[in-house]
């Protein structure tokens, strides 16, 4: 069933019909799986990619490196959770390399951010440094392109 | 004023303009038309392959390369016909790079065709061997296939088309536009009558990577076939690289000299810049293949399926992208209902006579689309066959 995961990665308004019938199996069986895997939290949500770009919404989004001292015990897992608790906090890594948690802030303004992470991440117990970047534009998100306008450019040979 | 009827040739003003091209220019010209009409992938050339062609134009690869292509890409496309169809042909002097697949029947119909000459050719198929035939001199003799056959040649068919004149005969399988394939039996069943003959194969094989559920099987693999066969092939449509135009043909020694001196004089030799992304696709592509074939092939499901949910009868087609269901039963050619569906529902699918008199009944329906394209599409077609039966 890797097959109906990656179809569904890519399209999740397919339907169990039409996901049954390009698989070859049938639509209880394409149900059940997907039951399944919700349920072992293996599918966890349904999004949607937008390009807030187009539209007159104000955002901006950062990346913020954070070295932490790891805790006896808990190593990352509990600052990480306290991180990944505040609704502003898109996603939580724990990297390899330079620095530990790479974490995506999302704010309404440059200067929210830049409160948030004084005031809300600095102060907390075991971390070391932060160091936030700004994006400044979004080339590439999620598998998907943006400004790719779609336009079926295909000359009509036979 | 210059009478051009006069001073043009011949041959040229005797082959009959494409019926389907005032087709697509009606599309071309409205707005906002939901189209099933395109013959080629809609995937982009993997990246890997589109850099390979840029890096060839930084590094300054901008001369011809030798006349049947590279050394380099001609040993790669051996190598490949032997892992992916077990075909074996020598880089030095059997293997000629084209511009495409259709150079690639060209310059074999040429090079076998004396005036007089006939070429079997079973329909529908696509659209150009039959004027190649003609300014070759030759005859094309058509032989329909039947749905009730899975549009297939049979060896019964073939048999009563040839003649003592018979010279050629072209076997378009995977098949545009009806997806029909013809299976190691059934390709045996033609062999064995043409085993005895001087007869010529043209084996068109653009689509042998597109095959579901079985692989392609090429008639040049068969016992004494390979010293009668010409396989024309192409990256097109394996590899998404249709704009490279880039093909080849497999022929032995003797016949590839002869094709050889037409392509060198008309052509020179193929796209440098395309020859180097061939390389690439070649040695690092066996994996997009794969990929896409997945994917046509899960749309081949859905498109079937649909087709038989919304009341269209269809045979399931085994190769290429396209379904060729059976639009017969309406009360209307295929010209008329195609029309119809464009005008009334913004619909466009090719009707089967555009392939062929013996397409009339049928429509070629591409699935080189996105499945949610084709499903708007589909809801369409349903609704004008609602319609349609509404008024019967």
């Amino acid at each position: 069933m890797k097959n109906l995961l990656q179809l569904i990665e890519n399209d999740s308004k397919l339907t169990a019909e039409q996901l049954a019938v390009m698989l070859d199996t049938d639509v209880e069986e394409v149900k059940e799986s997907i039951k399944a895997f919700e349920d072992q939290g293996i599918i966890l949500a349904y999004k949607t990619i937008i390009d807030w770009d187009k539209t007159d919404r104000e955002y901006v989004t950062a990346l913020i490196e954070l070295k932490v001292a790891p805790q006896r015990d808990k190593g990352f897992e509990r600052i990480a959770e306290k991180i990944y608790n505040y609704p502003e906090v898109q996603s939580v890594y724990l990297m390899s390399g330079s620095y530990d948690l790479a974490v995506m802030l999302e704010g309404h303004t440059m200067r929210e951010v830049a409160y948030f992470v004084a005031k809300k991440l600095a102060p907390l117990e075991s971390i070391v440094s932060t160091a936030t970047h700004f994006v400044l534009r979004k080339y590439k998100d999620e598998g998907v392109i943006f400004e790719n306008i779609e336009v079926d450019e295909r000359g009509n040979c036979l | 004023m210059l009478n051009y009827n006069d001073i043009l040739a011949d041959k040229v003003k005797n082959i009959k303009p494409s019926g389907i091209r005032k087709f697509f220019d009606i599309l071309d010209e409205m707005k906002d038309i939901i189209s099933l009409t395109v013959g080629q992938p809609d995937f982009v050339t993997p990246w890997h392959i589109r850099e390979a062609g840029i890096e060839s134009l930084e590094k300054g690869k901008t001369y011809y390369t030798s006349n049947s292509g590279s050394l380099e890409l001609r040993e790669e496309i051996s190598r490949y016909l032997y892992r992916r169809f077990n075909l074996n042909y020598s880089a030095k002097d059997e293997i000629i790079v084209t511009v495409g697949g259709s150079e690639a029947i060209d310059i074999a119909i040429r090079a076998l065709v004396n005036p007089g000459d006939e070429v079997i050719i079973p329909v529908p198929s696509f659209v150009c061997y039959e004027p190649m035939v003609s300014l070759a001199g030759g005859k094309a003799v058509m032989v329909a296939t039947k749905e009730k056959d899975k549009f297939k040649l049979t060896a019964a068919a073939l048999q009563a088309a040839i003649t003592p004149k018979t010279k050629l005969l072209v076997l378009p399988y995977p098949n545009n536009p009806t997806g029909a394939i013809m299976t190691a039996e059934d390709l045996e069943a033609i062999a064995s009558v043409l085993r005895h003959t001087n007869i010529m194969v043209l084996a068109d094989e653009i689509y042998a990577e597109l095959t579901y559920g079985r692989k392609h099987v090429s008639i040049a693999t068969l016992d004494g076939m390979r010293e009668r066969t010409i396989i024309a092939s192409g990256f097109s449509k394996a590899y998404a690289m249709t704009g490279w135009r880039l093909g080849y043909t497999l022929a032995p020694r003797e016949i590839s000299q002869q094709m050889l001196k037409i392509h060198q004089f008309a052509i020179m030799c193929a796209p440098t810049t395309s020859q180097y992304a061939a390389i690439e696709a070649m040695r690092e592509g066996d994996e997009d293949i794969a990929n896409m074939r997945d994917e046509y092939n899960r749309r081949r499901r859905y498109i079937v399926n649909s087709l038989k949910g919304i009341g269209l009868d269809c045979f399931e087609p085994e190769g290429a992208f396209y379904v060729f269901p059976n639009i017969g039963g309406f009360g209307m050619n295929s010209d008329t209902f195609c029309e119809r569906l464009l005008y009334e529902e913004g619909v466009a699918i090719v009707p089967g006579t555009a392939f062929g008199e013996c397409g009339e009944g049928f429509a070629r329906i591409s699935y080189a689309y996105s499945v949610s394209h084709i499903a708007l599409a589909l809801d369409k077609i349903e609704k004008f066959l609602a319609k349609v039966k509404a008024e019967r």
